[in-house]
């Protein structure tokens, strides 16, 4: 027996009082735990997902939808731009690297990213098994792709078009794995990759053998008549490793993924090519930032409610603390006259908000955690399911920080209410 | 001597003093504190338990000067050496009967008997686990008589112990009250006005207004 042992029986001895009171708090809390969690994993997601870029350029629209299409591949890409121009681009002399990517396919629901190597050594990526495309219509799968679509080296697949599911396949042709890369925690980890070439070859056949079908969106370019390659299939032989895909015919490529050389083309290089060309181009950071600013506005409106809660669930506490000290204005007396000072009288007042409120917190907590990982499972979009529930974060302890100064603010005046109780008064009183 | 007062009065704001009568006892002797309401038993036994603080005069308990005592110093004396037994039983009703006594020697910071021996002894053993708020009114009074004992007290106060029992019940109290001091050696005084209390003990103290 000692005071914490007494206080949590005091606190069970009101089960309802105690269970809403906790449950009160933890709904507060647990709106914090989710925000903690969402916007952390967000913003280190996607800063790690555009570590590496400087800028995208793509067509013209919305600047926004350009880097959540290209960096991110979320949103639907804002069009194509012709090859030579982008080339153009990477001649610049402030441009040091740029990695073309060719996108438009999917497999169910899995984006087919076309580019080339320099894709893979932006995020580092090491192999689980296998090796990079070399070939056309060879693919590498990232970690979670080979687990959606349940694929082993060697496996063959044909994508569909679109980026997302539901539309026509593209049966003339199907990839074959070569390569599954080991899970990164990066974007790569969603996607499906191969060379440009595949893409492009997709879609010639689609041209040939439908010719009545015009193709929608971005891959509807003059890429009908091809040229006879001297008599050597072009679907013979390797692909680009490096740079752009080697060819005489006008190609498209949807987006350029640049790093600068200097310092100087962060002011340049985008005004440039925002006021010269029919392209556009977009910093990733200051994409996000404008959309973290704009999704400020929710989150401080939930903030909002949660701290409303938190308090309210503190207010709620001091009042069951307070009544439950009236009826047991008797109990204290009983205690110091069995030895008890005033000062244990206080510390088991103290003990009792405390032990609440971080019974609030665990719940709150697993609440927020158990909230988070209900919506993940129930949702199919592809923004939601980038948040792993079960991270704990140090933001966390924060949690029980706030659940602490609630217990303590709580308890402050029934515990000096109990300090002050005269025995002998109490227990004259009958 | 092991309970001594010497010329005692308190004065509660606004009233005039109150003086009360000296007495002395001895180990397992027993002492009734009668007197009409009004004049001053239960503020005599707040003294004797340290309760309140004599305006003047003192109580010697085993050589200890009571209002010598302060703060939580006293609070732990009286928890070690001094036993209460209230009107009514007063357990802690979030306890269990045993958690109660537990509580009672965790709070003094003292070694006694093992709770679950005296609760053998009063005749409650099986109730030892029990929820506070099943037992009837004479069981819960001989469990605050036990609570009341196991820091095996020097001085055993009684407020009115039986005055809400029946006679079997009334009679079992006193008779635990009394053998119990008498086993441990220990001064019991009990303030009462009930008849079947007086019968059972010789030394009396009638308290008189004035």
């Amino acid at each position: 027996m000692n005071l914490l042992t007494l206080s949590w029986k005091y606190l069970r001895f009101r089960p309802l009082a105690t269970g809403l009171n906790a449950i009160l708090l933890a709904f507060g809390l647990a709106i914090i735990t989710v925000l903690l969690l969402v916007q952390h994993q967000f913003e280190q997601k996607m800063t790690r997902d555009a570590a590496g870029i400087d800028l995208v350029v793509g067509a013209k629209g919305s600047p926004l939808q350009l880097i959540l299409s290209s960096v991110y591949h979320i949103d639907f890409p804002t069009g194509n731009i012709k090859m030579e121009e982008a080339k153009r681009i990477s001649r610049s002399r402030l441009v040091k690297q740029v990695i073309p990517l060719a996108m438009g396919d999917n497999a169910q629901g899995l984006r087919i990213l076309g580019t080339n190597h320099d894709y893979l050594d932006l995020y580092g990526v090491k192999f689980a098994a296998g090796k990079a495309w070399e070939q056309p219509f060879e693919v590498t799968l990232g970690a979670e792709s080979a687990k959606t679509l349940g694929l082993k080296l060697g496996d063959t697949f044909s994508g569909s078009h679109g980026i997302s599911v539901g539309s026509h396949d593209h049966d003339q042709h199907s990839f074959r794995v070569t390569g599954i890369l080991a899970p990164t925690g990066k974007v790569v980890d969603r996607l499906v990759l191969t060379s440009i070439e595949s893409v492009w070859y997709t879609h010639d056949e689609e041209s040939k053998t439908e010719p009545s079908t015009p193709i929608e969106g971005e891959e509807a370019s003059a890429e009908i008549e091809e040229a006879p390659e001297q008599g050597i299939d072009p679907h013979l032989l390797p692909v680009a490793a490096r740079g752009f895909p080697l060819t005489d015919q006008e190609r498209e490529v949807t987006t350029l993924l640049v790093r600068y050389r200097n310092p100087m083309a962060a002011i340049q290089l985008p005004r440039m090519i925002n006021s010269g060309t029919s392209m556009q181009a977009a910093s990733p950071a200051f994409e996000m930032s404008r959309l973290f600013e704009l999704l400020g506005v929710g989150i401080s409106l939930l903030k909002g409610l949660a701290l409303a809660l938190v308090v309210i669930a503190g207010l709620s506490i001091f009042i069951a603390l307070y009544n439950s000290l009236k009826e047991r204005k008797y109990d204290l007396a009983v205690l110091r006259t069995l030895g008890a000072s005033r000062l244990q009288l206080m510390i088991l007042v103290f003990l009792e908000g405390i032990s609440l409120t971080t019974l609030g917190a665990f719940l709150g907590i697993s609440l927020g955690h158990g909230f988070l990982a209900l919506v993940v499972l129930l949702t199919s979009q592809e923004l939601v399911s980038l948040v792993d529930p079960w991270v704990l974060l140090p933001g966390e302890l924060l949690i029980f920080g706030y659940a602490l100064a609630v217990g303590i603010v709580a308890s402050l005046i029934p515990a000096w209410s109990a300090y002050q109780t005269s025995i002998a008064k109490q227990l004259t009183k009958t | 001597m092991l309970l001594k007062t010497t010329s005692l009065s308190f004065a509660y704001p606004g009233q005039p003093p109150i003086s009360f009568p000296d007495f002395s006892l001895s180990g397992g002797e027993a002492l009734l504190l009668l007197g009409k309401s009004g004049t001053g038993k239960t503020t005599y036994l707040n003294l004797l338990a340290g309760l309140l603080t004599p305006s003047l005069g003192q109580v010697i308990l085993d050589g200890v000067v009571l209002s010598a005592l302060q703060g939580h110093r006293l609070d732990l004396f009286r928890g070690q050496h001094i036993g209460i037994v209230f009107q009514k039983p007063h357990l802690i009703a979030a306890l269990t009967v045993k958690q109660n006594l537990e509580l009672a020697q965790f709070l003094s910071k003292k070694k006694g008997p093992s709770p679950t021996d005296l609760l053998q002894d009063f005749g409650i053993a099986s109730k030892a686990s029990a929820a506070v708020g099943t037992l009837s009114e004479g069981e819960a009074q001989r469990v605050s008589i036990a609570r009341a004992l196991v820091n095996t007290p020097k001085l055993i106060l009684a407020d009115e112990p039986t005055s809400s029992l029946d006679d079997e019940h009334a009679q079992r109290v006193i008779q635990l009250l009394k053998g119990e001091a008498v086993k441990i050696g220990a001064a019991l005084v009990i303030v009462t006005h009930d008849q079947r209390v007086k019968s059972e003990v010789s030394q009396v103290l009638e308290l008189k207004s004035e």
